[in-house]
């Protein structure tokens, strides 16, 4: 593997709720090369996105990052202090969103938002600093840059929002960029315009990718590889091509076999029964039990831990899917 | 044989008003010129991006919107025409399901007054019934009776969906228009309900336009597609037929832009460049001519109809226009269009 640029281990976030505390993320752990994409998938409330403002150190209270690290380049983000971690923030890392305006501010034109943050990360005095807005805005694809960068968020369409949040996010070109389902809220053939974009920009900057997405075939065409989520916890990873064609963790084979597919002809799809167990009351043990057609006792009693089936294929199982 | 329901040059516009005495300045052409049929037992699938119109054409099927022009038969009666009981009587047979089941459900009644709710509107059934008729309902999409007395607030989006689902049973429809039923759902939960609506249609024997903006879904759940662009319907075909051989350059891109599983990560390629343009102020002759990859002269200028180009499947290009006959395309493919990198 290439040279590792992020490492996640163990990590641990905690909201306090008047119900007692809440595991949204409970121990996961990964590695992400130079210049690679991890994909991260998994159904509402499994955690993939609380996971990705851990890394940010976003979460706010009644949330908190309980456990675990963040290593970008073997220094641990999580210990950084608050002013060492804000100048990370954009220069170093980056994150953009599935809805462009929680990142935009509607009262500013989209120059002065990027000029705040290229000036403060660069030091670049005003005219330079819109230059390089300018550079970045027709980089992303839009036209007339110079016009667009006195514009507010309102005046563009949904893609081209998009395109300007991926601008500033990565106006200081940033080594590490989490994607949050930034394609979620598009149409298909925008979508197609804003991943090539996103790869684009990823091999011209060498930057490592997290994306996020709950929609599979996006992971597969993205990713190089892929984390499982369920319920807070990890429950495979693998090289995506492995993960696709050889699932281990019976959730993500029926989570594959419950996806439509162009050109498959079946007249129903196999889908999973249930429903995710609400974190409140996760049951002891595996928290995919009480849906999983493998379920034996041993998975009532204990979680199993992530466990390498093959090189680089790691699946928290005690009945891994042959392969 | 006479179709379920047929739409003739159906027209929806909504007036745009400015100023103090709401001058009419322009209209929003959300459906403008759609003509297509709905056959019994089938399932025909309207896909398209965005403000293509899909959901507009869906509302004004169902009368829930008044179309500005434009003819609509339902068993080759005219459904424009009525008026007072005789609508209300056939609005029993259409019914609709909507995307968000958060919103589409009234958070103040129990699931067992929105379930009874149709009835008391059509007085389809005694008082003293309603509650186990309503019962039966949840029944059929899987929930449990003891739910009757919960607000919908405690479900979650899958279940809401079922009861959405359940409250369009209630009358016995003959036809069920569902926009985007399972957009707002996990791939899980969407499997579910994609399986749940299957088993009512053979059931009941019911018909559905099925609105989506998921090819994929579209190819698994439906007989026959119609494709949108800006308010027009484009192409039309089989849904095996379509998704084979797309014939208008939209289709194409639009299948080809869709992510597939297993395809393996590959270098990404936008298949369109640019974006829907206002509904306000559509181009002039084709609508999808500044986008399309393969225009040319005359494609600002003329407004292509649907011709058939066999087998049921008709295409709106000026591509196919002339040599209809032929079903030969007037110049060579581009290479590269609709085959993936």
């Amino acid at each position: 593997m290439s040279e590792v640029v992020v490492s996640v281990r163990n990590l641990q976030t905690t909201f306090h709720t008047r119900v007692g505390p809440v595991r949204a993320v409970d121990g996961i752990s990964y590695d992400i090369g130079k210049g690679r994409t991890l994909g991260i998938v998994g159904e509402s409330g499994c955690g993939k996105s609380v996971a990705s403002y851990s890394l940010m150190r976003l979460i706010e209270p009644p949330g908190e990052i309980t456990g675990g690290e963040v290593l970008l380049h073997g220094e641990d983000v999580l210990g950084l202090p608050d002013a060492q971690m804000e100048s990370y923030r954009g220069s170093r890392m980056a994150m953009i969103f599935q809805e462009p305006m929680t990142a935009l501010n509607p009262v500013l034109t989209i120059g002065y938002q990027m000029d705040e943050q290229i000036m403060r990360h660069t030091g670049l005095a005003r005219k330079a600093s819109r230059e390089r807005a300018v550079e970045m805005l027709e980089m992303v694809g839009i036209p007339s840059p110079r016009e667009r960068y006195e514009s507010y968020p309102h005046q563009l369409s949904g893609g081209m929002r998009q395109r300007a949040m991926i601008a500033m996010a990565l106006s200081c070109e940033p080594e590490f960029l989490i994607a949050d389902e930034p394609t979620t809220a598009l149409d298909v053939t925008i979508q197609g315009q804003i991943l090539e974009l996103i790869q684009g920009l990823q091999e011209r900057l060498h930057m490592s990718v997290q994306f996020i997405t709950h929609d599979l075939g996006v992971i597969s065409e993205i990713s190089d590889d892929v984390l499982v989520m369920y319920a807070g916890t990890a429950c495979e990873r693998a090289p995506t091509q492995a993960l696709i064609d050889g699932p281990r963790h019976p959730y993500t084979v029926a989570l594959l076999e419950s996806i439509p597919r162009l050109g498959q002809r079946a007249s129903r799809l196999p889908a999973i029964g249930g429903m995710v167990p609400s974190l409140y009351e996760l049951p002891a043990g595996c928290p995919f039990q009480n849906r999983c057609p493998r379920v034996t006792d041993e998975c009532r009693a204990a979680r199993p831990s992530m466990r390498a089936l093959a090189p680089g294929h790691e699946v928290a199982c005690f009945n891994p899917v042959t392969a | 044989m006479t179709p379920l329901l047929r739409a003739t040059a159906l027209r929806k516009h909504f007036p745009i008003r400015k100023g103090l005495l709401l001058r009419e300045t322009g209209r929003v052409r959300a459906v403008d010129g759609v003509s297509l049929e709905v056959r019994q037992g089938e399932t025909l699938g309207l896909v398209g991006e965005s403000g293509c119109g899909k959901s507009t054409l869906g509302r004004t099927l169902v009368r829930l919107y008044e179309p500005t022009d434009g003819s609509l038969e339902y068993k080759g009666e005219d459904l424009l025409a009525m008026r007072g009981e005789r609508l209300r009587s056939m609005r029993r047979h259409i019914q609709m399901i909507f995307q968000d089941p958060f919103a589409s459900l009234d958070p103040r009644m129990t699931v067992g007054q929105i379930l009874a709710e149709p009835f008391k509107v059509h007085g389809a059934c005694p008082p003293g019934e309603r509650q186990d008729r309503a019962r039966m309902l949840l029944d059929k999409v899987g929930l449990k009776s003891s739910y009757l007395n919960r607000y919908p607030h405690e479900f979650s989006g899958g279940q809401r969906q079922r009861i959405s689902i359940a409250r369009a049973m209630a009358l016995n429809p003959e036809l069920v228009v569902a926009d985007e039923p399972v957009s707002a759902l996990d791939v899980s939960i969407q499997a579910q309900i994609l399986n749940l609506l299957k088993d009512l249609q053979q059931e009941f024997r019911l018909t559905y336009v099925f609105i989506s903006h998921d090819l994929s879904v579209v190819d698994h759940f439906c007989d026959r597609v119609a494709v949108m662009y800006l308010g027009r319907v484009i192409e039309t075909a089989p849904k095996d037929e379509l998704f084979a051989s797309p014939k208008h350059p939209y289709t194409q891109a639009l299948i080809d832009a869709i992510p597939r599983v297993g395809a393996g990560k590959r270098k990404m390629k936008a298949a369109l460049s640019g974006e829907v343009p206002s509904p306000i102020a559509p181009p002039a002759g084709c609508h999808f001519h500044p986008r399309c990859p393969r225009r040319h002269d005359g494609c600002e200028r003329d407004f292509p109809r649907l011709v058939d180009v066999g087998g049921g499947h008709r295409v709106a290009c000026n591509l196919y226009e002339e040599s209809a006959a032929v079903a030969q395309p007037r110049s060579q493919p581009i290479p590269g269009l609709g085959a993936r990198t």
